[in-house]
């Protein structure tokens, strides 16, 4: 592995700072990335990352500081300036023309011209030798469509080679890739970076980025925590650098968990054959006051489906929902929240946040959608609401005034936590709540649910962290194929187990 | 004065305020006001007068825009009002009557009420996209109007009912006052209910407000209700103002114009957040630039160019883009001006 020192610097940023209203996105970082290495860029949603590569990639214009790539001063105004001065980006959703072949992806711009126009036998030949250079062999006049995500990615970065870029920035690459694929896509960072090209890497994942990583630089809250040589920075180092804590909290969640359940009363839900056709077969689901539900299974296997009909988001044609022992009719969420019952979706950007909206409105609409038009609430007491809640959720920025979508993805779904709990609800159901947030929001939203389920809330909780539903939930509902296959007590079962019976059907319980 | 700069209505106000500046140059006698029999006269007070029908569709207008909808008949729904009212009037025993006037207005506006719950209930209850369904009454509301006079064109002699439009109440064209309370009656409604943000909240993202508990059919529904009612007042003092129910020519092309004004006041055509005074502002640009017109003695042949022309102008001085521009072109001058190169900064 090279040894860089600084004069190897292809990008040298100093004293970054972008403000957006209300936020300080970044503020005086450095980031320094050199010839031939994988540098990781670490830290939690809302860190700065995404910030960070906007303003190398020209998206954003810095607000102070300096880029300097290629020993010369930069200043980018847009992605077309940094793409110029040699920085080629693959996003997390590829960026290229799906409908057209992979050979016009990747020579996209850079045809090959004749006197007559363009030479099509040349352009893909120039294009199977670019694949090719990344040990891929496609058929360049087939349809990028018809690939899957992580060839569409490889064919990015090879168009990206194209322009001959110094510096590749990928951001969340592996997000949607499986084991192999990211193997296939490491063996071309790997190769690339042995021919000198600076590579910018981003991941949730911190077994790839220590497989992949020469450096890792951590920022948190819009700062520079530190750079080191990912062979000199433990693990637990490197997470408590990015959420500025002990992991140990985060174990600290599941004690509160164990407790028992008084069974033997009415439930405060008990949903009997609710089914809608096409969508979720007739299943009986039941939640004791003060219970957590985990609802656990793959993605498809109708656990949004299922909660969607207790809530009124979707009707049920078949089936009754009793609440507190009273037979219902939810055919709306509104009636669902006249009933009491929350319902967070899995869907943040579209079922949750509204926003153009302020954090305190957006916190307040459950509380002022119950009450109507007519009784607004008040100034003041939208901003008692709205500042305890910040309080009690620890959302930042910690302005009730912020637009929500200038929030990171953790903090707004920790304003949606807090929209659900102002309407005040016996029963709350959150649909992937932690998902694609970081490890220290999570914490939060964890330690909240176990809090409130201990001072009496019923809670159904799904996710797709097995791990995250067996600490949280007394009892999990494990669903496949659209219906629902059994319960479990958690205490009786480890993530092991609880995967063999999502895959086995129920053989496991019926023995 | 950071506060001033960053506001949404800085830029609008502005191109107002450009307006009436060119105006004065080219006519110093616009910014007079003259008192005869204690009532106030002058260019100022006529555009504050004559926009009354645009303030009004406008208003509806901004609502239906905030809840990510569109009507394009509120200039037929004028013509009907106007119709009605005229019909009633020209077919009673006492057209100068204080009570027939009344009654009068009351059809009108209660058919123009109508026709918003028609326009609602296309786009709120059976989910036609908006500029479609009110495509339908834009195209067929006409018909009605021509229908209701039978084809004619309604001339009535009516003291009471001349009065709406060209009448002087303290001192102040009686329209103006229809106009401020219609502002009034909107913003408490939006501003002092929770009505305006649960509005804002349906026309950023509806799934989010329906699982939220907000009844967004009646939010949208309300908005074309209120849209057809604010069209069905126009109608009447545009009719007022000619005395006349022409079916053909009433509203013609306000619906335009009431986006026109919309968007000049910093609402976007996306929904969501809206701005009254935004709107406000912008119907009295637009009504200034029409006096503008009539003020420089531009040809009636080549005045629809000068008001697009103006038209594009004004909408230059608020766009953002050109915004960054001119700052980038002025941090370049400065640039310029600075003796030693300096590593560049942003």
């Amino acid at each position: 592995m090279l040894q860089p020192t600084a004069t190897d610097a292809v990008v040298r940023m100093r004293d970054i700072t972008i403000a957006f209203p209300g936020v300080l996105a970044l503020d005086g970082v450095d980031f320094t990335l050199r010839r031939g290495e994988v540098h990781s860029l670490m830290g939690e949603n809302g860190a700065g990352k995404s910030t960070l590569i906007k303003a190398l990639t020209g998206v954003y214009r810095i607000d102070a500081g300096s880029i300097v790539v290629d020993g010369a001063g930069r200043d980018f105004h847009g992605t077309a300036d940094a793409q110029a001065a040699g920085i080629s980006t693959v996003f997390q959703e590829v960026n290229l023309c799906p409908n057209l072949s992979v050979g016009e992806n990747v020579m996209l711009g850079n045809e090959v011209r004749r006197a007559w126009g363009i030479d099509w036998r040349a352009t893909h030949r120039e294009a199977a030798r670019h694949l090719a250079s990344l040990g891929l062999s496609l058929d360049t006049r087939s349809t990028l469509s018809s690939h899957s995500i992580a060839l569409q990615q490889l064919v990015a970065i090879a168009r990206s080679m194209v322009t001959s870029a110094s510096v590749l920035v990928l951001d969340e690459p592996t997000s949607s890739l499986d084991r192999s694929e990211v193997e296939q896509l490491f063996g071309v960072m790997r190769d690339l970076r042995d021919r000198g090209v600076a590579i910018l890497f981003v991941s949730h994942f911190l077994d790839q980025v220590y497989e992949i990583s020469d450096r890792i630089t951590v920022l948190r809250n819009g700062r520079l925590i530190g750079e080191h040589s990912a062979r000199d920075l433990p693990r637990d180092e490197l997470v408590s650098q990015m959420i500025g804590r002990a992991v140990a909290e985060l174990e600290a969640v599941a004690t509160t968990a164990e407790r028992t359940i008084d069974r033997d009363a009415t439930p405060v839900l008990r949903a009997s054959g609710v089914g809608r056709r096409g969508s979720i077969e007739p299943s009986d689901i039941e939640v004791h006051r003060g219970e957590v539900v985990g609802l656990a299974g793959l993605l498809g296997s109708g656990r949004t489906e299922l909660v969607r009909l207790l809530c009124g988001a979707d009707r049920a044609d078949v089936g009754t929902i009793a609440i507190d022992g009273r037979e219902v009719r939810i055919p709306t969420p509104r009636h669902a929240i006249g009933e009491r019952i929350a319902f967070s979706s899995e869907d943040r950007r579209g079922e949750g946040i509204i926003g153009d909206l302020s954090v305190a409105d957006n916190i307040v609409l459950g509380i002022q959608a119950r009450r109507g038009w007519m009784r607004v609430v008040g100034k003041e007491e939208r901003d008692r609401i709205a500042r305890e809640a910040i309080e009690a959720l620890g959302v930042r920025p910690a302005n009730p005034d912020t637009p929500i979508r200038n929030l990171s993805g953790g903090n707004q779904q920790k304003v949606l936590l807090a929209r659900w709990l102002a309407v005040e609800p016996d029963l709350l159901i959150l649909d992937e709540p932690t998902r694609g947030i970081d490890v220290g929001a999570k914490a939060d939203i964890q330690r909240k649910v176990a809090e409130l389920s201990a001072e009496g809330l019923s809670v159904i909780f799904i996710s797709s962290e097995l791990e995250e539903v067996l600490r949280l939930a007394q009892r999990v509902v494990v669903m496949r194929d659209r219906r629902k296959i059994g319960e479990l007590d958690s205490k009786d079962v480890d993530i092991d187990g609880l995967i063999g019976y999502i895959a086995n059907e129920g053989v496991r319980a019926a023995a | 004065m950071r506060a001033v700069l960053r506001s949404r209505l800085l830029w609008p106000v502005l191109a107002l305020v450009a307006l009436v500046v060119v105006n004065t140059v080219a006519r110093p006698s616009f910014l007079g006001i003259t008192v005869r029999d204690g009532e106030l006269y002058g260019s100022l007070i006529d555009i504050l007068r004559n926009s009354a029908p645009l303030m009004l569709v406008a208003l509806g207008m901004t609502i239906v825009i905030a809840t990510r909808g569109i009507d394009l008949s509120v200039g037929a729904i004028m013509a009907v009002s106007g119709s009605v009212s005229l019909t009633f009037i020209d077919s009673s025993s006492d057209p100068d009557g204080v009570g027939t006037v009344m009654i009068a207005i009351a059809m009108g506006v209660a058919l123009a009420l109508l026709l918003g719950v028609w326009n609602g209930f296309l786009v709120a209850v059976l989910g036609i996209q908006p500029i479609i369904a009110t495509l339908v009454l834009m195209l067929a509301g006409r018909g009605v109007a021509l229908l209701i006079t039978d084809g004619f064109i309604t001339t009535v002699t009516s003291a009471p009912y001349r009065f709406m439009a060209q009448g002087y109440l303290v001192g102040l064209p009686f329209a103006l006052y229809v106009s401020l309370v219609a502002i009034a009656v909107i913003v408490l409604l939006e501003r002092r209910t929770a009505l305006g943000m649960l509005t804002e909240a349906v026309g950023i993202n509806p799934s989010a407000s329906r699982l939220a508990g907000v009844r967004s059919r009646g939010i949208v529904w309300g908005a074309y209700i209120a849209s057809g009612v604010l069209s069905g007042v126009a109608g009447i003092l545009y009719s007022s103002n000619i005395m006349a129910a022409d079916a053909n020519a009433a509203g013609l092309y306000i619906e335009l114009y009431a986006i026109l004004a919309v968007v000049l006041g910093g609402t976007s055509l996306m929904g969501g957040r809206f701005s009254i005074v935004g709107t406000v502002i912008g119907v009295l640009t637009i009504q200034t630039l029409l006096s503008t017109i009539t003020f420089l003695g531009v040809p009636p042949a080549v005045s629809p160019v000068f008001m697009a022309a103006a038209v594009i102008i004004v909408v230059l001085i608020q766009s953002p883009r050109v915004h960054g521009w001119t700052s980038a072109a002025a941090a370049r001058l400065r640039a310029r001006r600075t003796p030693e190169r300096t590593e560049v900064t942003a």
